[in-house]
Order: structure tokens, then sequence, then C-alpha cells
């Protein structure tokens, strides 16, 4: 059938309203949702990686929130790594600000395609009962190998030992780059080091199979069939570890740690 | 239910199976059978997008200019597969996780343009309904299927439950490494091609 040219568009026109209408409704309302499904997902990854519950466990909301009551969020300055009280952790997106140029800057050269660097950032202090030091839980995120991987590294009180890594956002292929999910390759991480006797972070995913932590602790397992994404971890951990990441706010723990 | 519309809903799942004879589709067959639950759910998006991708291009198909018609099967398309997706994110947030991106490549699946173009164009709205349910039926037959095999002996499970206990975790079952690849999948869907034309012998191609 032909049509004139101002039927195509009228039709064009109006098939567009329709779908825009029918998609952004159903967006806006179901972002609540959405959102409340994000934010209980971010702290069960907290959860998850500082090991306080297990990927077996039964998490629903009220379970989160009881677990969740010995992690302390703070916002820290990431260049200085000192505390910043003024902001508060539970409205701060700190991806958000690392798009907003008053809030970031242009971040040094690195492996990680990490192109913004927010000034500030959140992490979770993880306290016992009587208020001490038994972990933090550091956000990181770095390119893999089609996506950007978002997710926690837990990082004993000592700042070296490596207690858990989880990813609770990333595009990576189902199987292969995805089996960073893998509750067994998650496994492999706690009790390695991140850092050698010096200071320097020498964590490292390789091709092929490390040894146990106490024989090899500074390298773990690579992902059979992705490569680029096990670099792509092993990149991200030395840019946040580094003076550029969260170097800085490990250094301030180290030396508190001394001195007390 | 009338004869056609019988045909429409049946055909696709042996006689004209979208993965099996036509072989489209394949990619998000490979992609997302590793486990059931994934395919599950995959397989609940596609006939929710294909049947009323059918029913929406089948009630325009009258007023839809032939000059434009791909892109506009096209829009009514992308636009389901958001919708698919938010609610998805909305209801089932774990396993959208898992799915990732595969869910929005439901719009470069070859069957929902296929049967877009190929049926609903030229048949009414109820028999097109009919027709995007059988063709979602018999891509999930596959799917469903394929995951079976590749959870059970990839990773000894089905639905996350263990079935054959691993050696790894003090069992007796070393699962199949292949299965939780890719690669997998093109054993297993060439498997079911080659049994189905055992079976039903008009569907071999003929040669050269």
């Amino acid at each position: 059938m032909q049509h004139s040219v101002g039927y195509t568009i009228l039709f064009a026109g109006l098939i567009c309203v329709a779908c825009a209408v029918l998609v952004s409704s159903s967006a806006v309302s179901l972002s609540e949702m959405q959102q409340a499904n994000a934010a209980l997902d971010k702290r069960k990854n907290v959860l998850l990686s500082a090991g306080l519950a297990q990927p077996t466990d039964k998490l629903d909301a009220a379970r989160v929130q009881e677990l969740f009551r010995t992690v302390k969020p703070m916002v820290i300055e990431l260049q200085s790594g000192e505390a910043v009280p003024d902001i508060d952790p539970s409205t701060f997106d700190q991806r958000k600000a690392r798009n907003d140029p008053d809030a970031s800057r242009e971040a040094p050269p690195n492996d990680s395609s990490i192109s913004r660097l927010p000034n500030h950032a959140v992490v979770y202090q993880v306290l016992n009962e009587s208020g001490e030091l038994q972990m933090v839980v550091l956000p990181i995120e770095g390119y893999g190998l089609w996506s950007t991987l978002y997710g926690f590294l837990s990082l004993d009180a000592d700042t070296r030992t490596v207690r858990g890594l989880t990813y609770y956002q990333h595009g990576e292929t189902p199987g292969l780059g995805g089996e960073v999910d893998n509750p067994r390759w998650k496994a492999r991480w706690p009790g390695r080091l991140a850092f050698d006797g010096a200071g320097e972070t020498m964590i490292e995913v390789i091709k092929g199979q490390a040894g146990p932590p106490e024989e090899d602790p500074h390298r773990v397992d690579g992902l059979a069939g992705a490569t680029i994404t096990s670099r792509g971890v092993t990149n991200m951990l030395r840019f946040w570890l580094g003076e550029n990441g969260f170097g800085p706010f490990l250094k301030r723990l180290r030396d508190t740690r001394k001195s007390s | 239910m009338a004869a056609p519309g019988r045909k429409a809903l049946l055909d696709p799942l042996f006689e004209n199976n979208p993965i099996a004879l036509q072989v489209l589709g394949i990619c998000s067959a490979l992609a997302v059978t590793t486990k059931m639950e994934t395919s599950v759910v995959m397989c609940g998006a596609v006939i929710f997008v294909l049947t009323f991708s059918n029913f929406f291009v089948s009630l325009l198909r009258n007023n839809i200019p032939s000059s434009i018609r791909i892109i506009v099967q096209l829009t009514i398309i992308s636009s389901l597969v958001i919708i698919a997706d938010q609610f998805l994110k909305a209801y089932l947030y774990d396993i959208s996780k898992q799915l990732s991106v595969f869910v929005g490549l439901i719009i470069t699946n070859c069957i929902i343009m296929g049967r877009a173009e190929a049926f609903a164009m030229q048949n009414r709205p109820s028999l097109s309904i009919m027709d995007g349910l059988g063709n979602g039926f018999g891509y999930s037959l596959i799917l469903l299927a394929t995951g079976f095999f590749r959870e059970l002996l990839g990773s000894g499970k089905l639905f996350g439950h263990t079935v054959f206990p691993l050696a790894t975790e003090g069992g007796w079952y070393s699962p199949n490494g292949l299965m939780t690849l890719s690669a997998g999948a093109f054993f297993i869907i060439g498997g079911f091609i080659w049994a189905l034309r055992v079976w039903k012998h008009d569907q071999v191609e003929e040669e050269g």
C-alpha cells in the first residue's frame, strides 16, 4: 500500500509518542522499587564482601538491616584519606559525584579506564561489639572486557589481608567473565595479601591456578576463558589500593593503629 | 480452537521450531542457558515480547506505511523489551542482574523481528497472538532443555539445587566444564536438531 509522505511522518510520530509514553511510564512507576532493590543489593554485597553473611544465607530486607548494624559507612576525602563527617554517607552518591565536575577531578592515566575520580568516597568500617575496627570495605570499579565492574574489596584491620571481593554490577559475559560472581572463585580471595612488606600493592589475578594463600599470598586463580576480565580485576585492585585510590586512607589507618 | 489457530500455536514446537529448524535466536540460546533459573526468566521475557509485538504489529499492519515498516516494528519491539527489562529489575532483581545485557538484546533476537515481518504483517491479531505464543514456546522448549542439560552436567544442579554432589565439594560428580561455556550449548542444540531431523525426516535440507 502506498502512503503519502505526510501520513508516513504522522504515523512515525504517533508510534514514537505512544511507545515513549509506555516506556517512560513503566520506568518512572517502577524506579522506586528498582532503587530499593539496588540499595539493598549494595548493602548485601558489603556484607558478603566482609564475610558477615554467606551467599547461601537467605537475605531479606530485615535480615540485611540487622546485619548491617555493625557496619559504619563513612565518607572520606580520597586524596587526603581524611574522614569528612559533614557528608551523610546514606545520601552521598559516589557515582553521581564522579560525574559532577565540581565534585570530581580528572583521573591520572590508569589501566582501568577510569576517566574521573570523585573527590569523596564512601568506605564501610566493620566494628565488633566493643566498637573496635575489624575490617574496612572499599568500593572499587574498573573496566573489564565489555563493561565497568563495580564491587567491594574488604581488607582486614591490618589493611593488608584481603577478607573478600565481590562485584555487584557488571556486564561481563555470563559463564566467562561473569564468573567473577562465582562463589568458588570469590572463596579464593580471603587470606591473600594485597601489599608486600614494603607497602607496594602486589595482588594479581594470574592465568591458571595459584597456590593456597599461605604459600602464594599475592596471586589469585584466573577466570578460565576470561583473560581480559581477570586482567581488569588486577588493574582495578592495583589502582584503588594505590596512591590515587584508597592508599592515603589506608596509610592513615595504619598510622592510627601504630600509635594506639 | 480453530484449525489455523492451533496450527499457529503448535507448529513452532516441533514442525517449525524457531531455533531447531529456522536456526534463529541462537545467540541468546547459548548465552543464558548455563542455569535453569535464568533460562526460565529469559523464556518468559521472550514469550511476553514476542506475543505482544506480534499483536501490536498485526493490529497496525494495514496502517503501517511500508517504507518505514521495519523501523516501526523495531520501535514496538524495543519498547516492549525495555518494559520487560524494567519489570525484571523491579521484581526479579537478582536474576535480571545475571541476565545482564541479554534481556536488552531480545531486541535483536531474529525470532521476534522475523515473526513480526513474516507472520504478523499478513495475519489478523488473534492468529498473530497464537503465532507469537507458539514461537515463544518453541524457543522456550529448546532453551529449557538446553538449560537442563547444561546446569545438570556443567554444575550438577537444577534450579540451584544440588542433584549430583560435586567431587570438589565431597561428592562424586566431576562437572563437565564444557557445559558451562557457550560452546557446550552448541553441542546440545546440535544434538536436538539432529534428533528432530531423524524423527521428522522432511526437515532435512536437500543437498547441493
